[in-house]
């Protein structure tokens, strides 16, 4: 199966996310972008609708579910919000939605800034494999994949998507 | 035979990250900033309405010292809460070791009780990696200072401060002055300093305050101050540490002032943008002058800060080493098993 070219659905998701917003009645949320894929589909999107204010970048590192089996990310960077998210509507964007655990930690560590006033979420591909109860209210594509295979997100400029397989476990 | 830690890894697990933090000796230029990094992403946190994160729930950490500290102990204290761990601190010298009870056993009880890290400070030069060999070496154990030896994460909180306001290390001048003989600061300092690439370390002192085998550091000792502070952009003062000194190292806190005491007048030969540090506890008068303390280039206070956020870098950082060699080892056991 082809993977869709991220460029092209971009638009339809800009155009998504506007009718979901005003469906909502929110006007100027700020938009936040979970690293490292999140920010460059937070980014386009923003170029797709023609703004260019400032964007937040979550590393949600500290806040992942498995610290216990895998460890701490060795290239954890500092999240930067440069708005207040207390009583803020929020735009949370990422790139591919698997099990939903970095979103659940994006939102848990987002509340530990304030607490906003609502959360849009993004994402340019859902896989069809939630382990949580998390939807994205915009989505770029839904695809179904065999577990062994993933899908990368390749970029900043221009945004592409390529095929992962999976290493068989070790023993 | 016992072998250094440079030639015995004990600190770090086998694919090569931290599992304890006992001395910088050893360690690679890419971990140290690794953990600079991390503690750079922890600073952030610092900044929040809510300055917690989850990482370490669950865990426990005891701090077991068994030499007076404030700032250290403290600042220990909030790292670990901060990473939402439990944490205990035990001031051995008013504990059990009073009533007898060896080093070696408190410290297997403290590990009965399920802890996950142990945060030690010990007179004695060894002690953490003592603890660290023999005692508990499934417990991640962090050196909070032993003896005349180390204490990694003064270094490490020190590196950070000089990162974030002087930028690139290959490119500065580092003066450390004072009391070199009894600091584990200085030896931190300078191993660090040389790891990650600073050119121009200087180590300023009077020679029965400077140790033998400086030469090993790759450093340049100066006897002068003033020849020693000129076009600096880094001072790290020490302190005198009378409650070491036996015999009659110096003839008297106010000569020492008087050679190598901060002065305004001596911060002016150093570069005009350098920048002055103190771990602390500083005694004004006797190695720093309140008006250098309390200037306009004195980062003395930020480094306390930072020193909470290195902390919770080597926290984390080494409760996940003990973590990957938990999961390698019993993927190791389960292959043999086959």
């Amino acid at each position: 199966m082809t993977l869709p070219n991220p460029e092209k659905l971009l638009p339809e998701m800009a155009a998504a996310l506007d009718s979901h917003l005003a469906a909502h009645g929110i006007s100027d949320p700020c938009f936040i972008g979970i690293r490292t894929g999140g920010v460059w589909v937070a980014q386009a999107l923003l170029k797709a609708r023609d703004q260019n204010e400032a964007l937040g970048i979550l590393d949600v590192s500290f806040y992942r579910d498995d610290f216990t089996q895998n460890g701490l990310h060795p290239q954890v960077r500092p999240s930067q919000l440069p708005f207040e998210v207390e009583g803020q509507h929020l735009v949370l964007i990422d790139d591919v939605l698997m099990s939903g655990r970095t979103v659940r930690a994006a939102l848990n560590e987002l509340f530990d800034y304030g607490r906003p006033a609502s959360v849009t979420l993004v994402c340019l591909l859902d896989l069809n494999a939630r382990e949580l109860p998390i939807r994205p209210d915009v989505v770029g594509a839904t695809l179904s994949l065999p577990p062994e295979q993933r899908v990368k997100l390749l970029g900043p400029e221009p945004l592409g998507l390529e095929y992962q397989t999976l290493a068989p476990a070790a023993n | 035979m016992t072998l250094t830690d440079a030639k015995r890894p004990l600190q770090l697990n086998d694919i090569g990250q931290l599992r304890h933090f006992l001395s910088l000796d050893g360690l690679s230029r890419e971990l140290l900033t690794e953990l600079l990094d991390t503690a750079d992403s922890f600073l952030e946190v610092g900044a929040r309405a809510v300055k917690k994160v989850p990482l370490l729930r669950g865990m426990t950490v005891c701090n077991v010292f068994f030499e007076n500290s404030t700032r250290t102990r403290t600042t220990f204290e909030l790292a670990a809460k901060r990473l939402s761990a439990d944490v205990i601190t035990l001031n051995v010298s008013t504990s059990s070791t009073s009533k007898g009870e060896t080093l070696t056993d408190t410290l297997r009880n403290l590990e009965a009780m399920a802890a996950d890290m142990f945060v030690v400070r010990h007179a004695d030069s060894g002690a953490a990696h003592f603890i660290a060999e023999y005692v508990c070496p499934g417990v991640a154990v962090i050196n909070g200072g032993d003896g005349r030896h180390a204490h990694p994460t003064q270094g490490m909180l020190d590196m950070l401060t000089i990162r974030r306001h002087k930028g690139d290390f290959q490119k500065l001048s580092v003066a450390i002055v004072g009391d070199i003989l009894h600091s584990r600061v200085a030896r931190s300092n300078m191993l660090a300093l040389k790891t990650l690439g600073c050119p121009d370390i200087r180590v300023i002192g009077p020679k029965t305050l400077l140790p033998v085998g400086l030469e090993q550091y790759g450093v340049s000792v100066y006897h002068d101050m003033n020849e020693g502070l000129r076009d600096v952009d880094v001072v790290i003062m020490l302190r005198l540490q009378r409650e070491r000194m036996q015999g009659g190292l110096l003839p008297s806190e106010g000569e020492f002032y008087r050679l190598y005491g901060l002065t305004t007048q001596r911060m002016a030969l150093a570069k005009p943008d350098a920048i002055v540090m103190h771990p602390g506890p500083i005694n004004r008068g006797v190695e720093i002058e309140s008006a250098v303390a309390d200037g306009p280039q004195s980062v003395i206070l930020n480094q306390v800060t930072y020193g909470i956020a290195v902390r919770m870098a080597v926290l984390a950082m080494t409760m996940s080493g003990q973590t990957a060699q938990r999961q390698l080892e019993s993927e190791h056991a389960a292959k043999e098993q086959n």
